[in-house]
């Protein structure tokens, strides 16, 4: 199913928290909402939902208006960061309650009943859990709970907010994997809100940044990493030295820091710089090495500016020898952006 | 009971484990073990346990002939069913009411509401006595209340409705401020997750909110009953405390006392205990029932 998003204003007293978003999401894809806390992209996922009704603008599943439609009616999965599982049902209760709750001739028969719950617990692998209760099971199989009991009722579109926000490291990444085959093997358009950048460009097709209840930028995850658009989204995505300065005839000048800025607009601007486009250049700005520490194939290099700034490297682990004392860096790649 | 089983020397295959240390000399994490037991047990004595055995010893100085005589008569037997059903009946108004109150306190902002939770705990501290009289004067049959309900053939004082009232006024409170909390815990995360799976209103209240209400319910359910099946002061005034009619079983006790009939007084109080502490058993049981998924 489609889903489009238009002018969606929604305000929470004088603070308003969606000024105006307008988004496309494509039939089977899988979107992350990306945003730092208070970006409004939980409010976006709420009234995606019908849990949340916008002050103005539409919502719209395949071509029908559903902007204030209940949840109830919309036939969506939603998935809470804290599980929101129903504590005094068994698994396979909480499972089939979507099928439980329905009516007449929509609900379905016991065995059929029984017979999706246990193809739903096999799918997320917690297969012969059904009879435990949900204070008997780690957060990672709580979670994993919560996102069959929303598959059960077989949603037109799945959402998750901070789905994996709750759980530690490990898990989360092993969820991330299974919320990606889940994914594919139902082929259910799909929409997660993270804060966690990794997470959604690991996990999504497209990603959506919002910033201050705006979308700044959407695209493929390589595109909103390497093709910024705007100074917000290359600080937030990704790792970056920010500098600055001013731009003027294709150099970004900040103190000892030059770099070449080809089509930039002459006057104050700000630069980005990621830490794996600094290289050594015996034509670059000169830096001294504070400190070097390497992480799996690579090197992180601290170094510290003339002025005193400090600055990330990320290099090759097999070149971490070089960096030490006095080095000339250029980058290979930068972004300005005119600032204000 | 938890002290007899942790207490009984636990007979496991004899492998090369360390000695075990004494229950009481065990080392905990959180100190002070010794000294709350002490002080507890010692309270508990003083303030529960030992009062009551004298009723169960004052009783025994009775014949079984003769308790069976003084603790069964007709005139007690009256009193026990008039006690218990009115004190339950009380607290089933209260399971219902309380509930819906502590709904409108939890959930909704509106104005005056600090005076509605100051009148829920009114109860709590009134004097009992100025309770009953207050409502025998509201509820006789010439009361502001009373007299519109007299033309509609009811009769709301003096008799077994009466003393209903009273016992629902005195157990309010324990219904609604148990459950208060409860209710405000309850995430609203569980409630959307019901309506996004298609539950309405309705079946989100029925299958999520009260079963996970239930345990607390069923607490403040116990607390209003037990509350009711003790309370003296507020029914006397309203009861009419006719013989067989509308006389309550402590009531019965005092008259008792009052006749010098010390092992009667204390055989019609042992029978109470008894099913007191029957009826809060079966509660707590039915309540871990409740409790067994959380």
């Amino acid at each position: 199913m489609t889903i489009s998003i238009r002018s969606v204003e929604k305000q929470f007293g004088r603070y308003p928290a969606l000024g105006g978003v307008s988004l496309e999401i494509a039939e089977g894809e899988l979107l992350a909402l990306l945003g730092p806390s208070g970006s409004g992209k939980t409010t976006l996922l709420r009234v995606i939902a019908g849990l949340e009704f916008p002050d103005s603008g539409q919502v719209l599943f395949d071509d029908q208006d559903v902007t204030f439609a209940s949840a109830a009616a919309r036939r969506v999965g939603f998935v809470f960061q804290q599980y929101a599982l129903f504590k005094h049902m068994t698994v396979a209760r909480n499972i089939a309650f979507g099928l439980d709750v329905r009516k007449g001739k929509d609900k379905p028969s016991k065995v059929e009943i029984t017979r999706r719950v246990d193809e739903l617990l096999k799918l997320v692998e917690l297969d012969g859990l059904g009879g435990r209760s949900p204070s008997q099971l780690s957060g990672g199989q709580r979670q994993r709970v919560a996102l069959s009991r929303a598959l059960a009722v077989q949603p037109r579109v799945l959402l998750l907010d901070e789905p994996f926000g709750a759980l530690d490291a490990t898990v989360r990444k092993s969820l991330r994997k299974e919320l990606r085959r889940v994914h594919d093997a139902t082929g259910v358009t799909t929409i997660f809100v993270t804060h966690d950048q990794e997470e959604a460009l690991e996990l999504a097709d497209r990603v959506a940044i919002l910033n201050q209840g705006r979308i700044e930028q959407i695209g493929a995850p390589h595109e909103v990493h390497d093709q910024p658009v705007s100074p917000f989204v290359c600080g937030f995505v990704g790792e970056a030295n920010r500098f600055e300065g001013t731009a003027a005839g294709g150099r970004f000048t900040s103190g000892p820091v030059i770099l070449a800025a080809a089509g930039a607009a002459d006057g104050a601007a700000t630069a980005f710089v990621r830490p794996h486009d600094l290289v050594l250049d015996e034509a670059g700005f000169s830096a001294r090495v504070a400190r070097v520490a390497v992480q799996g194939p690579l090197a992180h290099v601290d170094a510290v500016l003339a002025d005193g700034r400090r600055l990330e490297v990320t290099a090759a682990r097999d070149d971490a020898g070089k960096f030490s004392g006095e080095v000339r860096l250029a980058a290979r790649k930068v972004h300005v952006f005119p600032a204000g | 009971m938890t002290a007899d089983t942790v207490l009984a020397p636990r007979k496991r295959p004899v492998a090369a484990r360390p000695p075990r240390r004494p229950l009481f000399r065990r080392r905990s994490a959180i100190p002070g073990f010794g000294l709350t037991l002490g002080v507890t047990l010692t309270l508990l004595s003083l303030i529960v346990l030992i009062p009551l055995s004298a009723v169960a010893l004052k009783a025994a100085q009775l014949s079984p002939h003769e308790f069976i005589a003084v603790a069964f008569s007709q005139r007690a037997l009256a009193a026990y069913r008039l006690t218990f059903g009115a004190a339950l009946v009380a607290a089933l108004i209260n399971g219902v009411f309380g509930v819906l109150t502590a709904w409108a306190l939890v959930r909704y902002d509106f104005p005056g509401k600090g005076v509605v939770n100051a009148l829920v705990d009114l109860p709590f501290a009134l004097p009992t006595a100025v309770a009953g009289i207050a409502l025998a004067t509201l509820y006789a049959p010439n009361g502001w209340i009373g007299a519109y309900l007299t033309p509609l053939g009811v009769k709301a004082a003096y008799n077994p409705i009466g003393v209903v009232i009273a016992l629902t006024f005195i157990g309010l409170p324990f219904v609604v401020r148990t459950l208060e909390p409860v209710l405000r815990d309850l995430s609203a995360d569980v409630e959307e997750a019901a309506a996004s799976l298609g539950a309405s209103r309705l079946a989100t209240i029925a299958r999520v909110v009260l079963p996970a209400l239930a345990p607390a319910w069923m607490t403040g359910f116990a607390m209003a009953f037990a509350r009711g099946v003790g309370e003296y002061g507020s029914v006397i005034f309203i009861a009419g405390n006719m013989p067989y009619k509308s006389e309550i079983a402590p009531l019965l006790i005092i008259i008792q006392l009052e006749q010098y009939e010390y092992q009667a007084a204390a055989a019609i109080a042992l029978v109470m205990l008894a099913v007191s502490f029957l009826m809060l058993f079966v509660i707590n049981a039915v309540q871990a029932w409740a409790r067994r998924y959380s």
